[in-house]
Parts: structure tokens; sequence; C-alpha cells
């Protein structure tokens, strides 16, 4: 059991105040958003956890903080056991930020539409001074595009075409974790297809480790070996997939999977969820959850759960067994 | 659901082309569409992004851009051709008998009128009613859509709601003036799953209850199986496929759609690879000869590229394909 | 690239490139927009007469050897009554050739708003990422510094710093150092328009994800903010410098006008414009009439083009 990234007490909290002449006049004291909370996780080498969850529920920014993007307020994220934002050696930050890449949500705005793709590609390489000699014909033919298209710029690929030159570029530096922000979102169902069986035969060949941010549950259950469902920045259940799927612990877990549309499940009449995710800036007491949570109790109002192990499953609701 | 076959369709398209002229030559965003919709029934649009969706619900309640434009076929409301109508008759029946619903609810309201004004004037523009029984209607309107404490909220503006909630007041907006016809453009695209939950059960409740019909515009199949009576499936600008939903779904006849489907990652998939269709889907300006899917498809023919595919109608309605799948042959189980 | 220089290869390639520029929609746009076209063509004519004004000029107007006080005030399209000598758009009470003065007026002009513009805009340019990329305390200095200057007209900001400048140049060189002097104050004035532009464009542009990318990857700041943003905000700096280089050349008429700018040994249009506006009332109309007419079409024509510009380089209005 090697876990090659481990969570530790993961926080991050944003300062949304206003500029400070319209604070003073308005007299409103500074507000802060926390945006993760206290996350833990591992995610082991050569498997893919997912982390789900609703809009601003922080997947992207734990992603972030994974590949050194943002900074943590709290807590620590090692991989391959040094914590990067505390190690003192530049050499050893170098390494390990080489081999941890990140795909992102939109193909359009994540090429830079200026450059040719075969800089873009090979850019993770050539600024540290590599050898790019051939790398960016290479990779895009591993990637099931074809060397020609080296020189030709971003505008020139549909958005599916775009994502795997995302990809190739994530490669370039050999690395050994990619964090993948909803990279399919944007993409149409047939596309999306395509790029999902190149993310999982390209972990096949490379042995590569995801850590892969969805709110799409379907396509988390496809990706996944592992899962973690965040609520407002908080992890509320991780099970492996089959677990999570078949029993699922968390009343949001199961509040997530009654609301997801089902393609078998014709005119099906949801009892649909009850409210909204509260404001970040000021979240419920208790588990966050308990004023939408169909079974809370007085005590979900007063005192916030505690991760809790039951079987494979931990769980953070007062009433999960 | 009830199908009452024989009252006139709300909608009827007939043909519909759109046309863009520009420099490259004419682009046909929607090419010879054609499908009906009753009273009550929601009918399902699905297609990749750019296959025209947008596009042919923009042309029904006569909301084209230039320089796009209609160049031919019928639009037909309640039997009554709508398409050639002028501008300002067109702006009355928009708002009388016919309720849009878009992807961002803040394009659909106002941001300096409170939620209250702009129910209360397009109840007031619509219906016979005074001032005050305006305002009882758009409380009972927001209360209908799901407003909590309806009355105390209805002078707010449209930036102190919620996204879910303003996509309510988009639909209490779009119901108001009780419209036979509602154009939901991805109402849900923009939302979170629960949100989204709640207001496909909105919708669908409401057109049960009020008798509308509805075109429920989205790329989310999951979504058209749950709320859609029938499907129109869209490609490169043609309707590809169109009928009940289980059927589409299930036993799907024209090759892009059973692609699509078993493209579709779903639970008894399990981590196995999912089935793909090469390619993307082609530009406008790029179309291929024949049938525009014949480069991706695997049952593809000499006939498929030399000669363009059937219309929907010369082949039996359901698929517009020279060699459609045959449900009876089991060839499409994913 | 491993291909040998065959010139034929190369002219091929080139011939694509010309091609592919033509059928590009910037090019059609262009080929579209008449008034576009003939701005341009105006502003080339005016621009290689300025730069070519040497070998055109029928007289040179600064050589005082050539200069014939007979000459003066002769009209334009007639001969001179006491030399026979032909003038195109007449003389000054100099002498002058007018048609010359102002190919040369043009140049210093010319010359003026380029140098005014460039200066404003690296200026304005490099204030403008730095205020948007660090953010925090330094974008507040440097945008409410802006925005203090946005309150002054810019010829008053110029004129101010025109003063100081004179103040502190030894006499002896204020003449040759006008010029100068000039440039920096055009260009001081007007840099607050590419700082506010590219501040907006590079705030859209750093939270794009290939930013984060670049980020990720390691690259620094300045690295970033020059290979990758940079490129991405250009296009809006150069509708601005377009528009801008007019209102360069309007300001500096104008402070020469008011006899704050070129020197009459160095006229520039503006200088011209002012000697005229003195025999206005007199007669010789001429004098002041070509170089206003000059100014008025090479101001108008490229403002023109900084607007169909602006369209075109839009994405919305595509
Ligand atoms: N730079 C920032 N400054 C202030 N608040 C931020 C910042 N980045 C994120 N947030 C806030 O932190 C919360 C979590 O954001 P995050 O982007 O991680 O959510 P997410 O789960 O990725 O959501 P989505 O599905 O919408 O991408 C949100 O409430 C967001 O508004
Ligand atoms: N002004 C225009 N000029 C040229 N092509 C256009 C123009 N406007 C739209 N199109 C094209 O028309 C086609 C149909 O667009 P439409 O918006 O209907 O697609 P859609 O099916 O709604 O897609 P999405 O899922 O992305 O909303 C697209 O291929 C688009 O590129
Ligand atoms: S802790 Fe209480 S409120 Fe929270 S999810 Fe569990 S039961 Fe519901
Ligand atoms: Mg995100
Ligand atoms: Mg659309």
């Amino acid at each position: 059991m090697s876990s090659l990234i481990s969570v530790r007490g993961l926080t991050r909290i944003f300062d949304v105040s206003k500029p400070w002449l319209n604070r003073v006049l308005e007299r409103r004291p500074k507000a802060y958003l926390t945006a993760v909370s206290d996350v833990d996780f591992d995610v082991e080498e050569k498997t893919v956890y997912a982390l789900v969850g609703e809009s601003g529920s922080g997947k992207s920014t734990i992603g972030k903080i994974v590949v050194g993007l943002l900074s943590p307020s709290g807590g620590s994220v090692e991989i391959e056991g040094i914590d990067l934002s505390h190690e003192p050696d530049a050499a050893k930050v170098d390494r390990i930020r080489s081999d941890v890449q990140m795909i992102f949500q939109d193909p359009y705005a994540s090429l830079n539409p200026r450059w040719r793709v075969r800089d873009i590609i090979v850019e993770p390489v050539s600024h540290r001074g590599g050898d790019t000699e051939g790398l960016a014909e290479k990779l895009l033919e591993q990637v099931g595009l074809s060397a020609h298209d080296a020189s030709k710029f971003p505008h020139e690929f549909s958005g599916g075409q775009r994502q795997r030159i995302c990809i190739a570029r994530a490669l370039a530096s050999n690395p050994r974790v990619i964090v993948c922000d909803e990279p399919t979102s944007a993409l149409d169902v047939s596309v999306q297809a395509q790029v999902l069986n190149l993310m999982s035969d390209l972990r096949e060949e490379l042995g590569l480790t995801y850590l892969f941010i969805s709110h799409d549950l379907t396509v988390v259950q496809h990706m996944a070996d592992r899962i973690g469902v965040l609520y407002l920045g908080r992890l509320v259940e991780e099970a492996p997939r089959d677990r999570l799927f078949t029993e699922p612990k968390h009343p949001y877990t199961e509040m997530l999977f009654d609301a997801a549309p089902r393609m078998d499940a014709f005119g099906r009449e949801v009892n649909p969820p009850q409210g909204e995710i509260p404001d970040a800036i000021n979240p419920p007491s208790g588990c966050a959850f308990h004023p939408r949570c169909p079974i809370a109790t007085e005590r979900c109002a007063r005192e916030r759960p505690e991760m809790r192990t039951i079987g494979d499953t931990r769980v953070a609701c007062h009433l999960a067994e | 659901m009830t199908q009452t076959t024989d009252a006139p369709p709300v909608l009827s398209v007939r043909d519909l082309v759109v046309e863009i002229p520009t420099r490259a030559g004419i682009l046909r965003p929607t090419d010879g569409v054609s499908y009906d919709i009753r009273r009550g029934e929601i009918l399902g649009v699905v297609g990749e992004s750019g296959a025209g969706k947008s596009m042919t619900g923009n042309a029904v309640i006569g909301l084209l851009d230039p320089p796009a434009r209609i160049a031919g076929g019928e639009i037909l409301l309640n039997g009554q051709r709508i398409d050639r109508l002028p501008r300002d008759k067109m702006r009355h029946i928009r708002g009388d008998k016919i309720g849009m619903i878009f992807q961002d609810p803040l394009t659909s309201l106002n941001p300096l009128l409170t939620i209250g004004d702009q129910l209360t004037e397009t109840i007031l523009e619509h219906l016979d009613v005074s001032q005050s029984k305006a305002r009882e209607r758009a409380i009972a309107a927001l209360e209908e859509v799901g407003i909590p404490a309806a009355r105390s909220r209805i002078d707010s503006y449209p930036h102190e709601f919620s996204g879910g909630m303003r996509q309510r007041v988009v639909i209490a907006l779009a119901l108001c003036a009780e419209p036979d016809l509602v154009i939901a453009d991805e109402p849900t695209t923009a939302l979170d799953v629960s949100v989204q939950a709640q207001i496909i059960a909105l919708l669908k409740r409401l057109c049960r209850e009020k008798g509308v019909a509805v075109m429920l515009v989205t790329h989310d199949m999951g979504v058209i199986a749950e709320a859609a009576d029938r499907v129109a499936v869209m490609y490169a600008g043609r309707l590809v496929e169109l009928g009940p939903v289980q059927e589409v779904v299930e036993t799907a006849r024209h090759p892009y759609t059973a692609g699509l489907m078993a493209s579709t990652p779903r639970a008894s998939l399990g981590h196995r690879r999912l089935r793909q269709i090469p390619g993307a889907m082609p530009r406008l300006n790029a179309l291929p000869t024949g049938c525009p899917f014949h480069p991706r498809c695997d049952r593809a023919e000499e006939k498929c590229r030399q000669e363009p595919a059937p219309s929907l109608g010369a082949c039996g309605g359901r698929a517009a394909c020279w060699f459609p799948l045959d449900p009876g042959k089991e060839e499409n189980a994913a | 690239m491993s291909d040998t220089p065959l010139s034929p290869v190369r002219e091929a390639r080139a011939m694509r490139r010309l091609k592919r520029a033509w059928d590009s929609d910037f090019a059609y746009s262009f080929r579209r927009a008449p008034v576009a076209v003939i701005s341009f063509l105006v502003v080339l004519t005016l621009v290689l007469a300025a730069v070519f004004a040497p070998l055109i000029a029928p007289h040179d107007p600064f050589d005082p050897a050539t200069l014939n006080l007979m000459n003066g005030f002769t009209p334009p399209g007639e001969a001179n009554a006491f030399t026979g000598e032909f003038f195109l758009m007449g003389t000054d009470d100099q002498g002058r050739d007018v048609f010359s003065t102002i190919l040369f007026g043009m140049r210093i002009s010319l010359f003026v708003g380029f140098a005014a513009v460039l200066l404003a805009m690296v200026i304005g340019v490099t204030l403008g990422l730095v205020a948007a990329y660090i953010g925090g305390w330094t974008e507040t200095i440097i945008m409410r510094i802006a925005d203090v200057q946005l309150t002054f007209p810019a010829i008053l900001v110029a004129m101010l710093i025109f003063g100081i400048a004179k103040g502190i140049t030894p006499p002896e060189y204020r003449d040759q150092m006008a010029i100068w002097v000039l440039i920096l104050a055009i260009g001081l004035s007007d840099w607050v328009q590419f700082a506010r532009v590219v501040r907006g464009a590079t705030l859209v542009e750093k939270n794009k994800e290939y930013v984060q990318a670049a980020r990720m990857i390691g690259r620094s700041g300045p690295g970033i903010m020059l290979r990758h943003i940079l490129p991405n905000v250009l296009n809006p700096v150069l509708v601005i410098a377009t528009i801008s280089l007019a209102l360069a050349i309007i300001a500096e008429a104008t402070l020469s006008f008011l006899g704050v700018g070129a020197p009459p040994t160095k006229p520039s249009l503006g200088t011209l414009i002012r000697i005229g506006q003195e025999f206005m009332f007199s007669g010789e109309w001429w004098i002041l009439f070509f170089p206003a007419v000059t100014l008025l079409a090479l101001a108008l024509s490229i403002n023109l083009l900084g607007d169909w510009l602006r369209d075109a380089l839009n994405p919305r209005l595509r």
C-alpha cells in the first residue's frame, strides 16, 4: 500500500472582502469563504480517485492545491512523501511538480491561442531546458492526433481534439499523477467517450494515477476506483466505487444519486431534493447538510459529525451506519 | 403518457430550413426538419453542440439573429402559419402563446426591475385583469413554481435570487400568460443536479397540469429519458431520428442515435471501454456529400456517400437512414 | 526545420502565406469596407510622401540659399509675377513653397506622433500588465494615478510637461530638444488609455486556464506576462494605438499652434497652420488652407482606419 498523494486536514480560506474603502464606508467586517475544510484522503498509486460534488463544493480548489496552483491555508498535501508547500529543497519541489500535471475543464481556454500546438505541448519540458526533439509529434500520435498537427494553431481544432492536445501537454514531462478537473464536461457525449477511453488507455499504458474531478456521476462511476463526495468544502463520504453506488451511507450522497437523471428511468417521477446549496460564506451550523437533510435530528444542527469508518466506507454523518 | 392522436398538434413544423448566408456559401443549421408537438406533450430535442437545436427553437419563436433566416418550410401554431408574420405580431404571439426558457436565466430577466414588476407587466400585457389581480396572479405563479415566501420575495430583484430560484422565476414568467407552447432551451444546463431535478420535476408537473406543449432542448440523454414523451435527435442540422423516448433510447434505429446511446457511460458498463463514434460532427461549411453521418458510420455503403439520406417521413417516420438498424435482429445491444 | 534553402520552395511557401493572408477574415473584411480601403490609401500616400519628402519636394524650404523673397505670396496655380516661377500650392511670405513645407512638416508631425504613441504604448502596456498581474497595492497605485491624470485634459498635461521640460533644458538646446520634449509630453499624457485597456484584458486573460497551465509548469510571473498574456492583449492595443496616433498628431498640431511645440525653424503641420492663420484675413488663404487640409485628411483617415480596426478585431461583431 503506497499512497502517492496524501491529503491531511486540508483547508483553504479565501478572503472575499470588499475593497478596503468600501468596507470602511459600509462598516462591514472582512468576509472569508472556506472553500475547503479539513479534508483527508489518500490516493493509491495507479488508481483513479474521484472527487464529486455540486458546484462550489471545493473540487477545483483541492485540485489546484494538489498541483501547486494554490497554497493551502491549513493542512498538507504530500506527494511521494514530500509536502510541496514546506519542502525547502527547490530541486525536489521541481521534480515533484513535473510529476504532477493537470487537465482543465475548458478546452477552449486552456490552450494559448497565439501559440503553435508544438510549442504548447512541449512547454513543460522546454521550460526546464529539456530535449524536445520530436516530442510533440510523438505525443500527438499517442493521443490519437497526427504529427502534422504540431505546426497548427489551436483554433483549427474541435473541442475534443483540443482536449487531446491538453492531454498530450500533460504527458510531456512524463508525470506520475494527472489531476483532471472536469476533463469532459465541455464535450459532447460521443467525443466524451473518445476522451475517456483515451484516458483509460493511457492510464494502463503508462501506469498513471488520476485525481479525477467531476460533477457527473455516470462519468465518475465509469472511471473511478475510489470516490470522495464533497459538500460545501467538506468530505462527507468516501468509499470504493461499487460500495458507494450500491450502499450510499450519507444522506447527501443518496440525494445526489436520486437526483441524477438516468437513461433507463423513463418518465421517472423523482421526489426532488429540497432546497439549494447554502451560502459558503455563512455555512449552516453542525452538519452543513442538515437544513436539506430528510432525516436530520436536533443533534445535526448542533454538532458537526466526525468522519467515521464503517467497513470500507468513511462517512461524516451522525446517523449513518 | 396520454396520446390523443386526433387532436391537432399545438406546434407543427414542416420541412423547416434555416439559412445563414456567409462568405463561404450558404450554411443550413436547420435543414428540412419536421415534427409535431401535441397538447401536454414534452418533445425532447437532443444532439451534439452545433447540431442546430437552438436554431430550430429560435426559428419557431421568430428570434433568429440576422443573417440567419427561415428559407423554407412552414411553422404552424394551433394550425396557423406563424413563420411569415411581421415582427410586432410575432412579438405578441411570443408572449401570449409561446413561453421561453433559456439556459441563462439572467438573459431573460431585466436586472433593473423587481421580479413582481416583470411578472405583473407580462400578465397585464396578455390577460385582461386589473393591476391588483395581476399582482395576486404573480404571487400565485411564484408559489406555483416553488418559491418559498413568494409574497415577501416578490419585490426582490433578480440578483437577490440564486441561480435555481432565478430559473424558477423565468418559468413563472414563461407560464404566467398561459401559453400553449413552451420552448425550453437547455433550461438546466447551468444548474446543479439537485436543482436540475427540481426544475425538471416542476416543468413536468406544470406541463401535465396545464396541458402545455413543451419543446425541451438539451444534450443530456438522462434528462430526456426522464422528462420527454418523444425525442427528436438532430445531427448536422437534420432530424435523424424521431420517436417515443423509450423506443429511441432502447432500440435506436439510426446508427448515430445508437452510437450516442452506447457512448454514454452507465452503471452496467463498469470499467469497460465505452463504445465510441470516431471523429466529430462536421462543421456546417464542410458537410460531406450524401448522408452527413456517413464518414463516422459503420453501416455506411456507397449509397450513403452518393445520395442524401431519406427524410424521416419517407422511411416510416423513425430514422433518416438508408440502412436503419433493425430492432428485430438485436444488432444494437450496447 | 530541415528543408534545404531551395528558393522555389521558399517562394511557394511565401505565395501560400500571402494567399492565406488574402483569404483571411481580416483581409476579407478590409476589402469589404470601402471607407477602410480609402483611409488606408490616404494614410499610405501621406506617409510615403512624408518619408520621401527630400526626393519629392520641389524645393528645400529649409535651405535659405534657395529662397527668393521675390517669390513671396505667390498664389497656388499661378506663376509668380516677378520670377515667373510656378508653385503648386503657392508660397508663404518668405517665398517658401507651401507644398514642400507641408511634406517636410508632415514628416515632423508623423515622427512626433509615432514616437509619442510608441512611448505611451510602452509605458501604458507595461503598467497595465503589471497592475493586473500583480494586483494589490501596486494595482491601486497605478490605477489611481491613471484616474487622476484622466481628469485633466491630455493637452493640459502635455503643456505642463512641456513647460517643465522647457524650464530645465538650457536655452541653447531648446530648439534642438523641442521635438523630443514634444514627444515626451504627448507620450506621457496618453499612456492611461493603454494601461486601462491592457489591465482589463489582462484581468480576463490571467484567469484563463492556459495561464494557469503555464503557472503550474513553473513559469515565472514576468515570463507568463510576456510570453503568454501580452500576445493575447495586443488586439485592443493596436486599435487604441491607431486612434491615439490621430490624437497625437492633433495634439502636436495644437501645441505647435499654441506656440509651445515645434519651432518655426523645424515647422510641423501645426506650426505651419499657426504661421498661415496670420495671413488668413489678408487674402493669402492658401498658406493656412493646404496645411490644415493635410492635417485633417491625415488625422481623419487614421481615425477611420482605427474605427474599422476596432470592429474587425472585435469577435462579437463578426
Ligand atoms: N480565487 C477565489 N477567490 C474567492 N473565492 C473562491 C476562489 N476560488 C474559489 N472560490 C470559492 O470557493 C468555493 C469552491 O470553489 P471551487 O471552484 O473549488 O468549486 P468546484 O467544486 O470546483 O465547483 P464547480 O463545479 O463550479 O467547478 C466556491 O464557493 C467559490 O466561489
Ligand atoms: N452567425 C452564424 N454564422 C455561421 N454559423 C452560425 C452562425 N450562428 C450559428 N451558426 C452555426 O449554426 C449551427 C447551429 O447552432 P445551434 O446554436 O443551433 O446549435 P445547438 O444544437 O443549439 O448547439 P449547442 O448545444 O451548442 O447549443 C452551429 O454549427 C453554428 O456554428
Ligand atoms: S449528519 Fe445529520 S444532517 Fe448531516 S447528513 Fe447525517 S443525518 Fe443528515
Ligand atoms: Mg470546478
Ligand atoms: Mg444551443
